[in-house]
């Protein structure tokens, strides 16, 4: 059904960002023919990644009801007509909402977040108390229903004690509850309907998933270069480790170029003043 | 009917002072032209409704034209804070506005009950989420067939809902193409409603299934070339993707906004508005 990917190099990158590493991090955890609704931002520069590199079968939808597109460029927001001229079809926004998200049909929700707490729930809301924000942020868009109707979700946000807290000031999107267990006792329909929540957060330091029986995220591959003082220093709990953590593997040189050519395709596109043939 | 109407007539007849007002457009066709007419008619103390406010919901708070905002993603996509919704919502700047926010699930689902004149909007949403605890308009009910809980929250009924779109033919048929958003539901959900499009044509030339609204469906349809930009109109003109970046310097500081305002709105005819 796709083109065949191409041969190419796949030694080790000789030089790399760290927020490159996070990104092909990322995009390798999507398998080929994973049906991905994607967040704007790094979930949507890791989701297209994938799709150029391992995964070509990759399905991203994308909330704006762009349904299996193929951007050659990176969308600036979640509507760019690059989205919509790419795409198999484009339903309109209840439809994606009701029938695609809703309906059960998204494998993972590929999510960011300007906050993330100890059991992974997700705030986008605000900093501060409600009715008196020290910052307000854009809100919750479709953040709360991905977090809960997707099979499971990725989240990808770098390491910072601003971004991950002990406890979130406003639970937007649920990972697993202030205390880790409001997946648990959901009434039987609800939890049919209801996926596992946050499985796996790539940060630019290391990957973090869920404690089996706690819910707690803890670390369970640290990113080369980087030492376990760094990603303590950069959390703001007492975060645990796995008994033995991964050493996660070095992005490829392909890897690299293919997402540095897609940022520089994208940086030119972006750049002027886009005019479009008329119809 | 539709009525064709210039700009200034459409707003001037169908947007009042303490409306509930829906400029709706998912990224694409936002209907900057009819906003910017809003403006300079100068009317207060609208109740704005929009899933995605962005620079135009930015400009109307901005200028004081609302008391109350429901949505459910206030931002400039892809760069970053709304200065005006956030300097209205942190500091009451120019004044205070009451803020009632959604998810998209939500609203879509709200636009949805609205069209289908329905009193509530049910989905399985906000599922430990704590945004009921702060808007007393998500409540739940129980499923009368399996007795799951889910959440509900009031159908969207505007008093007006602007839009723009493609094109309209000579009788007040609309076309709507590309990511069409919720911009049918938000029209029929609506009292009245006013569609800005690039054109007029003869014929429509729609495939059986395209996004047509009837000219019966519609009050007034006022033609306005552009009347979409800095947004874009798919098969018109492209996003200016680099105007929105600059948003953000411009909207940073009260004066600079005001005056930027005073330039570009304020001062200038119906319709050549950047």
């Amino acid at each position: 059904m796709s083109d065949m990917p191409p041969v190419h190099d796949s030694t080790t990158a000789r030089d790399y960002t760290a927020t490159e590493m996070m990104t092909v991090t990322a995009s390798r955890a999507l398998t080929n023919g994973t049906t991905c609704f994607v967040g704007i931002g790094l979930p949507s520069e890791a989701a297209n990644l994938a799709r150029l590199t391992h995964a070509p079968d990759t399905v991203l939808i994308y909330e704006s009801g762009t349904l299996q597109t193929r951007p050659d460029v990176l969308p600036l927001s979640i509507g760019d007509g690059e989205l919509c001229d790419t795409a198999l079809s484009t339903v309109s926004v209840p439809e994606m909402f009701r029938y695609w998200l809703q309906g059960g049909r998204v494998d993972v929700g590929f999510l960011g977040t300007a906050q993330i707490d100890r059991y992974a729930n997700l705030n986008t809301t605000l900093i501060g108390d409600y009715r008196e924000p020290k910052v307000r942020l854009p809100g919750g868009g479709g953040a709360p229903e991905i977090a809960t109707n997707s099979r499971e979700v990725f989240v990808m946000i770098k390491h910072s004690p601003r971004a991950f807290v002990e406890e979130v000031d406003f639970i937007t999107s649920l990972g697993f509850g202030r205390d880790g267990r409001a997946r648990d006792d959901l009434h039987p329909e609800t939890a049919r309907h209801t996926g596992r929540g946050p499985t796996l957060v790539i940060t630019d330091l290391c990957l973090m998933r869920p404690d089996p029986d706690t819910h707690e995220l803890v670390v369970t591959s640290i990113h080369p270069g980087v030492t376990r003082e760094q990603i303590v220093d950069a959390t703001g709990w007492p975060v645990r480790f796995v008994d033995a953590p991964e050493a996660t593997p070095e992005p490829s040189g392909h890897e690299v170029s293919t997402l540095r050519e897609l940022k520089a395709r994208t940086e030119r596109h972006h750049s002027g003043h886009h005019e479009e043939k008329s119809a | 009917m539709a009525e064709f109407l210039s700009l200034h007539e459409a707003i001037a007849r169908h947007v009042h002072d303490g409306d509930t007002v829906a400029l709706e457009g998912f990224t694409h066709l936002i209907p900057f032209a009819a906003g910017h007419e809003i403006i300079r008619q100068k009317r207060q103390n609208l109740t704005l409704i929009r899933m995605t406010p962005d620079l135009l919901y930015d400009q109307m708070i901005g200028m004081g034209c609302a008391s109350k905002l429901i949505f459910s993603w206030g931002g400039n996509p892809g760069v970053g804070s709304l200065h005006r919704l956030r300097d209205a919502v942190e500091k009451h700047y120019p004044a205070k506005l009451e803020i009632l926010e959604h998810s998209h699930a939500a609203m879509a689902c709200a636009w949805e009950a609205g069209a289908a004149g329905l009193p509530l909007a049910v989905l399985r949403g906000y599922i430990g989420s704590d945004l009921p605890r702060v808007n007393q308009d998500i409540r739940h009910i129980d499923c009368p067939f399996t007795g799951e809980r889910l959440a509900a929250i009031p159908a969207n009924r505007p008093d007006v809902t602007v839009i723009h779109a493609q094109k309209a033919d000579r009788a007040g048929n609309v076309l709507i193409e590309g990511i069409i958003g919720v911009q049918k539901e938000a029209v029929l959900a609506a009292r009245r409603s006013v569609v800005t499009v690039e054109e007029v044509v003869d014929s429509l030339e729609a495939h059986p299934n395209a996004c047509v609204l009837p000219a019966w469906a519609i009050s007034a349809i006022a033609v306005a070339p552009g009347g979409a930009a800095p947004s874009y109109t798919h098969g018109y003109y492209g996003r200016r993707n680099d105007f929105y970046k600059q948003w953000d310097t411009i909207a940073r500081d009260r004066d600079t906004f005001r005056q930027w305002m005073e330039d570009h709105v304020m001062n200038v005819e119906e319709g050549v508005s950047a």
